[in-house]
């Protein structure tokens, strides 16, 4: 262990996160290895440990013998600031050797307030932040994750991104670059020839212009680069590998179990949500598969603890299969199997209640919407009956506490659908006194808001954000309708969200803005400990970039998006279409009533959307 | 099996693992290796396990010593090595075996340290740190349950050698584990505390050796 590094651990919080040496870590020769790859994650171990694609694309990556793939997290500011005043390079946990002993670093940005962290992490490792400072074809600097969805932010700052799932296009970039590196290619003829690869897309090789009125004229692609970037996805996912051998952290983590994902896509098609329409088509895995995994993943992990991950767990057809399955091995062993994003019907409940695992103690709803209309404009098919009905089962059952979880700020929202909110809080607490098995403990609802943001590749792509102003004038008009005193009001700050849109539906332009706050400190963004709302609107305005233009414009329909060139295999024109229906208040069914052509299935090669 | 013990170490980067983390690690092992824990009763069932003396993060051992139960009769002599091949790099079982002396009449503690100096001689502060610790007390100041306390650290130190090694001054002492504990870290607090120009700019440690109060190897 590097002498600087021994002397910094004993003094800074939690020092077994910047280790390495965890249990199914993967070491490997380093002379024996073509391509070194620093695979980072922009956010802290704890989280990056429990992030499942991250695990994933560690051994996928690794699988390749040519490659040693490497973790890297971010370093909370205690450490941060201990390995400034050392000088001590970011290094990666395996080896321990310094970024600049690899030949590339993969970012994984699943969220936006990350772009900070991964300019921070470039930094620390001691690599110019900008693609174009970057003039040699080693260290490769790319990027996958949702962020890829709109990659324009942070286009400047990445040579390339995979846009889509990563098993096997990472991969593929791998052994182009492989290739490159031993022939000695320069870095814009791997590009060229990366760019020819479906799901890559060199940011380098568009070329952006933009009109008088700030919006984009036309992006064109240069070298052979595809006009649009198609993601990509798995066509079989009981054929793709899954860790079940994955890395068990030494210390605790926020997700410390096996992890099992059913499907990937969403059937439901809420227009506010970016997740059920970029993650589309819809596909599952077979119940067998996952109960084999699970069961090899828990041997070889020790994890006591399994759950089931997908957008909607009660949409996975063979959902009771599938728990019986687990059961079997779980049930013996006292091994707790837990189901969250279940849905609020009577399946559920009876699921829940079979599942002794599961604390009656808190219940979650994601409402969204204070009044059916409102829910029905944005798709969010959860009417009251359904919700008291759980209510009143769970209440029966034993549970004595409700979250809500609403937007505020969603469009066509109206003050009676605030109003409306406070009123079905009231409803919750008329069945928990009318069906309560117990009384005496009491009853706690709470109520959190958080500020709608628009999202690009979903139906609400070109809604206006509310401003913070109005966003706190609804917050207080709830406030004062709620009377009861079991019930808790919780609101999230709207000043994060309003960064947070600016970054989402950025262009180039707001790349300079995201340097601009690295460089006055910024860092792990997506922590209320660091994040500073003054630090951003001085950057904002010190580059001459106004944020209400991205985050509080409404753009015309007919508009270049700027991420247009990003072909994610739902079509534009299906998610205008549902946004008319927003505008009507009327709902559309979910995939599997009736197929809304949504483009997605275009992906599949002779497989089935399960929708 | 009830009344079981391991011995083991915890070296390199496993060091760093806290006691509360080691406990879960340990603990994911056995179910690894294929081997059940016997657990509590009760609302909230935990596995019967704990070790002796809780190390301090960043020191290494050669001697932990944890008690647990298994459900099932198992092959003693086959355990240590296969519990070793389920746990993280640096934690290495050293044998498993029925205990008869309950791990309160562990008494001493065999403990080697390093202490690095980056700008100062070590031959000349061998020769201070000699001097020091020949004092018949050592009175500092630490924290104790009811806020700051003056502790005499001398008597429960029953022997300490210093070398020089290099660049660095080595140690080997035998503190008192338990009634009352002595943190090895206490020796080079004592020296910031006493006479910070003797004092270390980085110390390390690692626990050699259990013994009882007669001194004899504590098992």
């Amino acid at each position: 262990m590097d002498k600087r590094l021994e002397r910094i651990l004993p003094r800074v919080q939690k020092p077994a996160r910047y280790t390495g040496g965890e249990y199914n870590q993967i070491i490997k020769d380093k002379t024996q290895v073509d391509l070194r790859l620093a695979f980072c994650f922009p956010d802290t171990y704890e989280i990056g440990m429990s992030n499942l694609g991250m695990s994933i694309l560690y051994h996928t990556m690794n699988s390749l013998d040519f490659v040693w793939c490497e973790r890297v997290f971010a370093p909370w500011g205690d450490m941060y600031e201990e390995m400034k005043k050392a000088s001590l390079p970011l290094y990666a946990l395996e080896s321990g050797d310094a970024l600049s002993e690899f030949d590339s670093l993969a970012f994984s940005i699943g969220y936006e307030m990350a772009y900070t962290t991964v300019l921070d992490m470039l930094d620390m490792a001691g690599i110019p932040l900008r693609s174009a400072d970057r003039p040699n074809l080693l260290p490769l600097i790319w990027a996958g994750g949702t962020a890829a969805v709109n990659a324009e932010p942070m286009a400047p700052f990445l040579d390339l991104f995979v846009v889509g799932e990563g098993e096997e296009v990472d991969n593929e970039v791998l052994t182009l670059l492989r290739e490159a590196k031993l022939g000695g290619w320069s870095k814009r003829e791997f590009l060229v020839k990366a760019a020819q690869i479906q799901g890559v897309y060199v940011p380098s090789l568009y070329e952006v212009s933009y009109r008088g009125d700030g919006r984009i004229a036309a992006v064109t692609p240069k070298d052979g680069a595809p006009a649009r970037v198609t993601k990509r996805i798995i066509q079989d996912l009981d054929a793709v590998p899954y860790p079940t051998k994955p890395i068990v952290p030494s210390t605790e983590v926020v997700h410390d179990r096996v992890s099992l994902e059913l499907f990937r896509g969403c059937v439901r098609g809420c227009r506010f949500c970016q997740a059920g329409h970029v993650y589309r088509p819809i596909r599952a895995k077979k119940p067998e598969t996952l109960i084999a995994q699970g069961i090899e993943a828990l041997k070889n992990t020790g994890y006591q603890d399994i759950t089931l991950l997908s957008l909607s767990t009660s949409d996975y057809r063979p959902l009771p299969q599938l728990c019986d399955g687990l059961l079997d091995y779980c049930e013996p062993r006292s091994i707790g199997l837990s189901l969250p994003s279940l849905r609020a019907d009577n399946f559920s409940m009876e699921l829940m209640e079979k599942l002794q695992k599961v604390r009656k103690s808190g219940l979650t709803f994601a409402v969204e919407g204070g009044s059916q209309r409102l829910r029905d404009a944005i798709n969010k098919n959860v009417t009251e009956e359904d919700l008291l009905h759980t209510c009143q089962i769970a209440f029966a059952g034993g549970w004595n506490s409700v979250k809500l979880y609403y937007m505020l700020g969603l469009p066509t929202e109206t003050d009676e659908d605030i109003v409306g909110i406070a009123e079905m809080a009231n409803q919750v607490l008329h069945c928990w006194r009318t069906y309560a098995k117990n009384k005496n403990r009491g009853v706690k609802i709470t109520i959190s808001t958080s500020c709608f943001i628009p999202k690009p590749q979903s139906p609400f792509q070109w809604e206006a954000q509310i401003s913070i102003e109005e966003y706190l004038r609804r917050v207080n008009l709830l406030r004062s309708s709620i009377t009861a005193k079991n019930v808790t009001y919780n609101w999230h700050d709207a000043e994060t969200s309003l960064v947070e849109a600016v970054l989402s539906k950025g262009d180039r332009r707001v790349a300079d803005v995201i340097e601009e706050v690295w460089r006055r400190g910024g860092r792990l963004d997506a922590w209320s400990d660091y994040f500073s709302f003054e630090r951003w609107m001085q950057a904002f305005a010190s580059c001459g970039v106004d944020p209400a233009f991205y985050a509080n414009t409404e753009i015309p329909l007919d508009a270049v998006l700027p991420w247009d060139h990003i072909d994610v295999g739902v079509r534009k024109a299906h998610l205008l279409h549902e946004r008319e229906m927003a505008y009507a208040s009327a709902l559309s069914p979910d995939c599997r009533h009736q197929c809304a052509a949504c483009g997605a299935a275009k992906l599949l090669k002779g497989g089935r959307c399960d929708g | 099996m009830d009344k079981l013990r391991l011995r083991f170490k915890k070296t390199g980067r496993a060091v760093y693992i806290s006691h509360l983390d080691l406990m879960q690690t340990l603990q994911r092992g056995f179910f690894r290796a294929g081997y059940a824990l016997k657990y509590s009763e009760g609302f909230n069932p935990h596995p019967l396990i704990s070790i002796a003396l809780p190390l301090s993060v960043g020191t290494a051992s050669e001697c932990e010593l944890m008690d647990f139960r298994l459900k099932e009769d198992v092959d003693l002599a086959e355990l240590p090595a296969r519990l070793t091949a389920a746990l993280p790099e640096g934690i290495e079982i050293l044998e498993a075996y029925e205990f008869t002396r309950k791990a309160a009449e562990l008494k001493w503690l065999r403990v080697r340290g390093v202490f690095e100096y980056d700008e100062r001689d070590a031959a000349s502060m061998c020769e201070a740190l000699r001097e020091f610790y020949a004092r018949e007390s050592i009175v500092i100041t630490k924290k104790t349950k009811r806020g700051m306390g003056e502790t005499d650290i001398r008597p429960a130190i029953r022997e300490i050698v210093f070398s020089v090694e290099g660049r660095d001054v080595g140690l080997e002492a035998v503190i008192s584990a338990q009634e009352p504990t002595l943190n090895p870290d206490l020796l080079p607090d004592a020296l910031r505390q006493r006479q910070p120009e003797i004092a270390p700019d980085f110390a390390k440690f690692t626990r050699l050796e259990t013994y009882d109060k007669e001194m004899e190897l504590f098992r």
